[in-house]
């Protein structure tokens, strides 16, 4: 397919303006059967989280006495995608967000609390529509917290990027496919540490300066919503989960 | 250790409410939960639902792709049933390719639907050597029990809701449609577990502890299409009339849904 113009007086293809994030719903509690889990739609995304645990390490062999480890599994649904129907089982690409999604979640929980136990995280992406990384993220933290998993801070993830020349926050897939480069970031929004970074393109100093202020912005209204999500989730009784798909 | 006991646990108390004719959430033996279907939740799929019986939730998503024919059927299109239980839906779910448990739920689906002719493979057909293939993609997101029969809600509900791809030079236009995908019957499936001399319709997982066997019956509005036992139980032939009978009735509150 030919490259769009991502860029046209100054608007986004969406009609979006370049710090505006896409509509994004949140919900907690959505899977009966999880200790924790969560529901984000954010764009054309549909995420669903469920967590587990801590609970007893299997294989042992695998448990530290320490502290707890944590299992993380990103995968896509195969019909998440318009394209062709994605075969099932874990990609190098599924492999390799697993891990560094995992890693964000292991500098926030305080898993030395747990010694010998394991904490499961599972995101599926049930429709993709860019920036499934980000929006798993920002899921997986409501499903942890809704597990009642002690972490340092609400942790919330946005991409930023660089479409026809311009800086700009949350990419759509067209802007991520046809743009210049693509920034997932994860920000915990109490100290602004950065918790994953990954960057694919040709950007200046300044560019990655604008990026992360943009992403910056974008994370309070993200870490609001989470929070609301929360409020809303534990405020009256604990009623039968559904998922609003 | 513990799931082993506390599945003891669950069988007597079932074992007990039963020998007083009753259920744990008081419905009678042959009364589904309550049951919503969702269909067109997933956009990037020809065709999806959700279906929903009790807190079990089951999401299925239809895709079509381009494949060669098999070579006893070289004008017919082809059709497969996949089902992953996600390990969000239950602790008894691990990530990992699919077990005995997950290839029984497709194929059990994939025989009702398969059976019962619903669809016309040779309108699959695109050329000499290419066909259309269907995709029917079962996600099980909740696992309260009764997993075959919301799975086959959700991929009949699925189905209904898939529409014919566009086909141009031999390829899929993707995002464009070429009407509904064309279905003459709707199969439903209703599952009976077995517990003593009784049968309870649409177990729920607590319930499926204390059970010693399961049967699966599909049916279209005039024919039996599919049937799997599951589970180590016996069943008389006596059981299996009175079932089929039931099945009948009641699949009929499940196509009302659809």
């Amino acid at each position: 397919m030919e490259k769009p113009t991502l860029v046209v007086e100054g608007k986004r293809l969406d009609g979006r303006a370049f710090d505006q994030l896409r509509p994004i719903k949140m919900k907690a509690h959505v899977i009966n059967a999880a200790d924790g889990s969560a529901y984000v739609e954010w764009g054309d995304n549909k995420v669903l989280v469920g967590v587990y645990g801590p609970k007893e390490c299997l294989p042992r062999h695998m448990a530290n006495p320490y502290k707890a480890i944590v299992k993380c599994r990103y995968s896509m649904a195969p019909f998440s995608v318009l394209e062709e129907r994605i075969r099932t089982g874990p990609s190098r690409r599924s492999t390799e967000l697993s891990m560094v999604i995992r890693q964000v979640f292991e500098h926030t929980m305080f898993l030395e609390a747990y010694p010998e136990t394991e904490i499961d995280i599972f995101i599926d992406i049930l429709q993709a529509g860019g920036g499934t990384r980000c929006a798993g993220i920002t899921a997986a933290s409501i499903a942890l917290a809704d597990a009642g998993i002690p972490m340092r801070d609400l942790i919330c993830a946005v991409s930023a990027g660089k479409i026809d020349g311009q800086i700009a926050v949350d990419l759509s897939k067209d802007e991520d496919n046809y743009g210049e480069a693509d920034v997932p970031v994860a920000i915990a929004p109490r100290n602004k540490d950065i918790l994953l970074f990954q960057m694919d393109g040709l950007l200046t100093r300044d560019e990655i300066e604008h990026m992360l202020d943009l992403a910056y912005s974008a994370s309070s209204v993200i870490n609001r919503m989470q929070v609301d999500a929360l409020k809303e989730a534990y405020s009256g009784e604990r009623t039968e989960a559904v998922l609003p798909l | 250790m513990e799931t082993k006991i506390l599945d003891e646990l669950k069988k007597s108390e079932l074992l007990s409410l039963i020998a007083e004719g009753k259920r744990k959430d008081g419905r009678k033996f042959d009364e589904y939960r309550k049951i919503t279907v969702e269909k067109g939740v997933i956009q990037n799929a020809e065709g999806s639902a959700l279906a929903k019986i009790g807190k079990t939730q089951v999401l299925c998503g239809v895709k079509f792709g381009v494949s060669i024919p098999y070579p006893d059927s070289p004008k017919e299109g082809t059709m497969m049933v996949m089902a992953e239980l996600l390990p969000s839906a239950s602790h008894l779910f691990e990530p990992g390719p699919p077990g005995e448990e997950s290839i029984e739920l497709a194929r059990v689906v994939d025989r009702g639907i398969r059976s019962a002719e619903i669809m016309d493979f040779s309108s699959f057909f695109i050329e000499e050597g290419k066909v259309l293939s269907v995709f029917i993609d079962l996600y099980v997101l909740d696992h309260d029990g009764d997993l075959i029969d919301a799975s086959a809600l959700a991929s009949m509900a699925a189905l209904l809701d898939a529409k014919m791809p566009l086909i141009e030079e031999g390829a899929i236009v993707r995002g464009k449609s070429a009407g509904p995908l064309p279905l003459k019957e709707k199969v439903v499936t209703c599952t009976f577990a077995k517990v003593g001399d009784h049968f309870l319709l649409d177990t729920t997982l607590d319930e499926e502890a204390g059970v010693e066997g399961r049967f699966s019956i599909a049916t279209t509005p005039t024919h039996v299409c599919g049937i799997q036992k599951g589970g180590s139980g016996a069943f008389s032939k006596k059981n299996i009339l009175e079932l089929v009978d039931l099945s009948f009735k009641k699949g009929e509150e499940l196509r009302a849904l659809l």
